[in-house]
């Protein structure tokens, strides 16, 4: 378990030092002001699509990051290392993912529903939207660890880690904001949540497998 | 299973069984055709447009049928290391794309004369769309990647996981529409099917199976024929 | 304790590398490893540290008291550094010494003289401080097994010297090592290995 511990203390030091975050949260302001841009400053307009556009700024911002996870690892030999050791790659991999979702996915959740004001987004809403997106992000982080670890060895995988990724992003955007608008339809909240939960709990399994089976094939 | 396994003895096998599939697939379209334009009776609801159901049906379900054998495949490549798995899949795919498009494009026709618009979000057209940005998915892996051996790995685990996803989309984007859409939304495949429709439905179905069982037997052919080709190029190029 | 190769070979990319390789290295045994560019040196030393497959025959450790494993008792030190540029070489060996079980990182800055900069930034140092920091891991963990891929490119004279010391301790405390070189390593291999290009 040392191991783990070394990975999520390093990773989350780098983070820090790195600064994705910074980026991440510059996109999705950038993104908030195209809406009005494309779409027209009717407040009643913005009002209505501001949970759903939170959303797709939130699964964009951690798709484009979803390459941090593995790449610098792989690119600088540390990948190769760490699989020589006892500690099971699968756990390493979650580690790496984890920290992921500390540094940025889940940072951006909490920042991303205040940022909702601009879109004029319903006061009432935002704490189902928070909640939402916070347990949200977490697969989102496992879901983006896929992504990273199948176009690791690539140099320009950015498009093509989107197009691997946001297939499996669907359901937790479907049920993502059916969580976060089910304060107007209170008999859907439990279900919605606990199918976002259960959908957590999938990718947690499968993640750390799937990306951990992708990595060696680069590592080979 | 073993004996075909040998790429050579694959190939032999393929070109003796080919001309006997392409002529069952030409049979069961006659009959399909027939049954689907002429016999069987325009609905009372949709009229003669109906009739798209035994083009746009039977490739639906070849689309995820085509998909689900790609993941089998992928599996088997995985696990077995079989050599031909990983060919199979990748040769599956672009036909599995090419149905799952026609199914997509059949229900945007067929959906004109009733909704009045090129395209709606319904349940079975929005997780069909969904299957196909996984069929893209998959085919831009193998071509992103240079080792084909590096490819074929990633492709397996990127086709697995896409085939655990199918089920969760399906049941999402069903939950999804049926929370945007609390009306009952009538079926595309009309209220219910009667036996006279049935049938045609089936022989279809069964022409589009032996369609891509003859398309995937060329496409694998091809797949193979390109290895050899490129293992002797490379060791041409490698001794210089 | 040794290390034995039984008809060992390689294949990358669907070419074959080296097939039928056989060899033992015994503790305190050093085994050099030549051949020219392209001929599965590198490839050789990876499939040794577990990071490639061997298509069949074994390698593993014998006359061991209990199963070990090679993957997990080898340092493996090739072109890659392995190193984050925006740590400290200092939190750099720490973050190896705390992944890879227990290690003295003071020690390991010591052996290459890295002491006096351990608490710069890595972005800061040449290539053959970044290199020097690499080789500072055999010194920092314990491990029987080194796998070094011209470990002496890119070094000074002195440091080589330092690394040849360090390479004549180990193999003074029972260690094992394989190196694959191009120049004349200091200290006197017991054993060679010489690799050919296969046409």
């Amino acid at each position: 378990m040392s191991a783990v511990r070394a990975i999520i203390a390093r990773d989350l030091r780098l983070g820090a030092r790195q600064g994705g975050l910074g980026t991440a949260i510059g996109f999705l302001l950038a993104l908030i002001v195209l809406v009005p841009l494309s779409l027209g400053p009717d407040l009643a307009l913005l009002s209505r699509i501001a949970p759903g556009i939170m959303w797709l700024g939130l699964l964009l911002a951690v798709l484009l990051t979803s390459e941090q996870i593995f790449q610098q690892d792989f690119e600088d030999g540390s990948l190769d290392l760490m699989t020589m050791t006892a500690t099971p790659f699968e756990l390493i991999v979650l580690a790496k993912a984890f920290s992921h979702w500390i540094t940025v996915s889940l940072p951006l959740a909490v920042l991303a529903p205040p940022l909702g004001l601009m879109l004029n987004i319903n006061i009432a809403q935002v704490p189902m939207i928070w909640v939402a997106m916070i347990l949200g992000s977490f697969a989102l982080s496992m879901l983006a660890a896929i992504g990273g670890a199948v176009t690791a060895g690539l140099r320009r995988g950015s498009l093509l880690v989107s197009l691997v990724i946001l297939p499996l992003y669907v359901p937790v955007l479907i049920f993502g904001i059916a969580a976060s608008t089910s304060g107007l339809a209170p008999e859907t909240a439990l279900p919605s949540f606990l199918v976002l939960l259960a959908i957590t709990l999938v990718t947690l399994v499968i993640s750390p497998l799937a990306s951990a089976a992708a990595l060696k094939a680069y590592l080979r | 299973m073993q004996k075909y396994a040998n790429p050579h003895v694959f190939v032999k096998l393929a070109s003796v069984v080919l001309p006997y599939v392409w002529a069952l697939t030409a049979i069961l379209f006659a009959i399909g055709l027939y049954g689907a334009l002429v016999t069987s009776p325009p609905d009372y609801q949709q009229g003669e447009t109906v009739r798209i159901m035994y083009v746009h049906v039977p490739a639906s379900w070849l689309a995820l049928m085509i998909y689900s054998l790609m993941a089998v495949f992928s599996a088997i490549a995985l696990i077995f290391r079989h050599p031909l798995a990983d060919a199979a899949a990748k040769s599956a795919a672009p036909i599995g794309a090419v149905f799952c498009f026609l199914a997509l494009f059949t229900g945007s026709v067929w959906g004109k004369p009733m909704w009045g618009t090129w395209w709606v979000w319904d349940a079975r057209l929005t997780s069909m769309f969904v299957l196909m940005l996984l069929y893209l998915g998959y085919m831009a892996i193998w071509r992103a990647i240079d080792d084909p051996h590096r490819a074929a790995s990633i492709a397996a685990i990127v086709a697995l996981v896409g085939a655990i996803n199918v089920p969760i989309v399906k049941y999402s984007v069903d939950w999804w529409n049926t929370l945007h859409q609390p009306a009952s939304v009538f079926r595309m495949s009309g209220s219910t099917i009667d036996k006279s429709m049935l049938w045609p439905l089936l022989v279809m179905a069964l022409a589009y199976t032996m369609l891509f069982v003859a398309l995937l037997l060329v496409a694998l052919r091809g797949e193979i024929a390109l290895r050899k080709l490129r293992s002797k190029r490379l060791a041409e190029v490698r001794s210089k | 304790m040794r290390l034995v190769a039984k008809d060992i070979c390689c294949e990358r990319g669907g070419r074959l590398i080296f097939e039928s390789l056989n060899f033992t290295v015994e503790q305190g045994e050093l085994l050099e490893l030549r051949g020219a560019n392209g001929a599965g040196k590198s490839s050789l030393l990876r499939l040794i540290a577990g990071l490639n497959e061997t298509s069949s025959g074994s390698l593993s450790f014998q006359d061991t008291p209990s199963e070990i494993s090679v993957n997990e008792n080898s340092h493996y030190i090739g072109h890659a550094e392995a190193n984050k540029s925006a740590l400290t070489l200092r939190q750099n060996l720490s973050f190896w010494a705390a992944f890879l079980g227990t290690g003295n990182v003071e020690r390991g800055l010591a052996a290459f003289d890295l002491t006096d900069i351990a608490d710069d930034q890595a972005r800061l140092l040449s290539s053959g401080q970044k290199h020097r920091l690499s080789l500072a891991r055999l010194a920092t963990i314990e491990r029987t097994l080194w796998l070094l891929d011209e470990p002496t490119v890119g070094l000074d004279q002195n440091s080589t010297g330092k690394l040849n010391d360090l390479l004549k301790s180990h193999m003074d405390n029972g260690g094992m090592a394989i190196v694959a070189t191009h120049t004349d390593l200091g200290i006197k291999a017991k054993k060679h290995l010489t690799l050919k290009a296969r046409a």
